[in-house]
């Protein structure tokens, strides 16, 4: 049986409203996915009948609150295939690789080299060069192929005897190519570096069997993931876990504090300090298990298919040039294009006017614009709820902006 | 609602390109990124008695930041950096920012007022020319 779309959609309330009369057409997942029925249920539980703070008080609500943050845990694990008490809840999936950056990090040396790649997102660069800036580390970088590929081709080279940590992402958020896992793996562990995936950009395509990828760290975002904002996880081996310090200090985290000393919870409470974000927890949790619930074969498909009417579409447009691999083989729904003579940011504003909700900019990868020496692209992130109409409307959209702003 | 932002006037500004370019030998110059979106304005002035004599820009930005340049530079020659910053209140007016009525050719920006988003576009390139200025 085909996907139905139509009764996925239904899930998702927001998709059926009307912006200045016109359908929205929802093309930005890449940068905030929308939220089903599900989730929203989820949370308004929560906040309706079981608010409290979780693991402290002994009444019914504090009770209720503790249960349902731990079922999300037990949910989100599920999705990754690893065991609950694995599963760090953060605030996002930037502030996940903020804890692997400072915690791991500060059991690293000077001299010490973590391995990137030129694709990455900000958030997969910046807190490296902090930690450069703290701990005199090194920092490399893969760089990428002309179809928008991390070159592994340069793993040889770039790993070191000193190399820790080889960080990269799983699905780029640019040309939504997915990298070669095993590839990366098998070289870094020949390296004796450890690995750690950013999965922003897959967590939203389904569940990931993290165990079999043999990386040490996974991190992904909530809000990207048809969850709520503020949060997001980290996956880390329970070894790694157990020798790594903590990042925050406060409540939660400790296992008892004196002015003299204080000793540290067992992870994952290690990380958690503070009350955690309970009702994007826990909104997080339903969503993985919505994901859970899908036909992802057919959803992949039916996504891939929405690429290739996007790639087919633009390339009959004067002017238009595609990022990324040119098939779709080994990627993800994400892709990037420019129109010769028209910036970005107005193509994504003449877009709006089509009720077409797309990302332009520099999607927060400068040093990959710079690499293909551009101001921007103009980037159509896929999800499951996504449909032919979307899809259309785009293409009309970015016609009449050649049509019109050149 | 967007073709009314991308209206002729801010097109045809745009496309006239104004001062497009570099100066060979600028008393001044100065460069002005917006983090956001990534826009960048380079203003190169001459200068004779503190005004500006020659005005060129590059701009790798969007349409509204190459108007704004384009606009810019049809008005900055004689003026010195105060006149520019009446100029900047013409603009600020026409994107709603202040009270009053904006003068051509920043009147041609008053659709940028229901795009908050894209103000900090249309304002870029005075904010090269100020630094250029000071």
């Amino acid at each position: 049986m085909s996907f139905d779309v139509v009764s996925v959609r239904r899930q998702f309330p927001i998709l059926s409203q009307m912006i200045d009369g016109k359908p929205i057409h929802y093309l930005d997942n890449g940068a905030s996915a929308q939220t089903p029925v599900a989730v929203l249920d989820a949370v308004r539980k929560y906040e309706t009948t079981g608010r409290a703070n979780v693991l402290r008080g002994v009444h019914r609500l504090a009770e209720r609150a503790t249960e349902a943050y731990e079922n999300a845990r037990t949910e989100v694990a599920a999705f990754l295939g690893v065991k609950p008490m694995e599963i760090v809840f953060t605030g996002g999936c930037t502030a996940a690789i903020n804890l692997v950056a400072y915690s791991y990090g500060s059991l690293l040396k000077p001299g010490d080299r973590i391995l990137l790649s030129e694709l990455e997102h900000h958030s997969n660069i910046v807190p490296w060069q902090l930690l450069r800036a703290r701990a005199g580390i090194e920092i490399d970088m893969l760089p990428v192929t002309e179809d928008g590929r991390i070159d592994l081709g340069q793993l040889p080279r770039l790993l070191t005897p000193r190399t820790r940590l080889v960080s990269v992402a799983h699905v780029s958020n640019v040309t939504g190519a997915l990298v070669d896992v095993k590839m990366v793996v098998d070289a870094a562990k020949m390296a004796g570096a450890k690995v750690m995936l950013d999965g922003a950009q897959r967590a939203p395509h389904g569940p990931i069997d993290v165990p079999s990828l043999g990386v040490d760290f996974y991190v992904f975002a909530g809000h990207k993931a048809y969850g709520p904002n503020g949060i997001g996880v980290l996956w880390a081996r329970p070894e790694l876990q157990e020798a790594m310090p903590p990042f925050h200090g406060g409540g939660s985290m400790i296992g008892r504090v004196t002015f003299a000393e204080t000793t540290w919870a067992p992870p994952p409470r290690r990380f958690e300090a503070g009350t955690p974000p309970i009702g994007p927890a826990i909104g997080l949790g339903a969503a993985c298990g919505w994901m859970r619930g899908l036909d992802w074969a057919g959803a992949h498909e039916h996504e891939m298919a929405l690429v290739q009417r996007v790639m087919d579409g633009l390339q009959k447009v004067d002017g238009a040039r595609l990022f990324g691999p040119a098939g779709l083989q080994n990627r993800y729904p994400v892709v990037s294009f420019t129109l010769e003579g028209v910036h970005p940011h107005d193509v994504a504003q003449m877009l709006d006017s089509f009720g077409v909700a797309v990302r332009a900019g520099h999607h927060c990868a400068q040093p990959l614009m710079d690499h293909f020496d551009l101001d921007g692209t103009t980037r159509v992130s896929i999800a499951p709820y996504n449909d032919n109409s979307d899809i259309d409307a785009l293409l009309a959209g970015v016609r009449h902006a050649a049509k019109t702003l050149r | 609602m967007n073709d009314q932002l991308y209206q002729d006037r801010i097109v045809a500004l745009a496309k006239a390109k104004t001062g497009a370019g570099k100066l060979a030998t600028p008393t001044r110059s100065a460069r002005r990124d917006n983090p956001l979106c990534g826009d960048r304005v380079t203003m190169d002035v001459r200068l004779e008695n503190g005004r500006i004599a020659e005005i060129a820009h590059q701009v790798r930005g969007c349409l509204l930041c190459q108007a704004s340049a384009s606009a810019l530079a049809s008005v900055a020659v004689g003026r010195d950096s105060a006149d520019i910053a009446l100029l900047r209140h013409d603009a600020e007016r026409a994107l709603g920012r202040e009270p009053g009525t904006a003068a051509a050719p920043f009147d041609a920006f008053a659709p940028v007022a229901a795009h908050k988003s894209r103000q900090d576009c249309v304002l870029l390139p005075f904010e090269a020319l100020k630094d250029a200025l000071s």
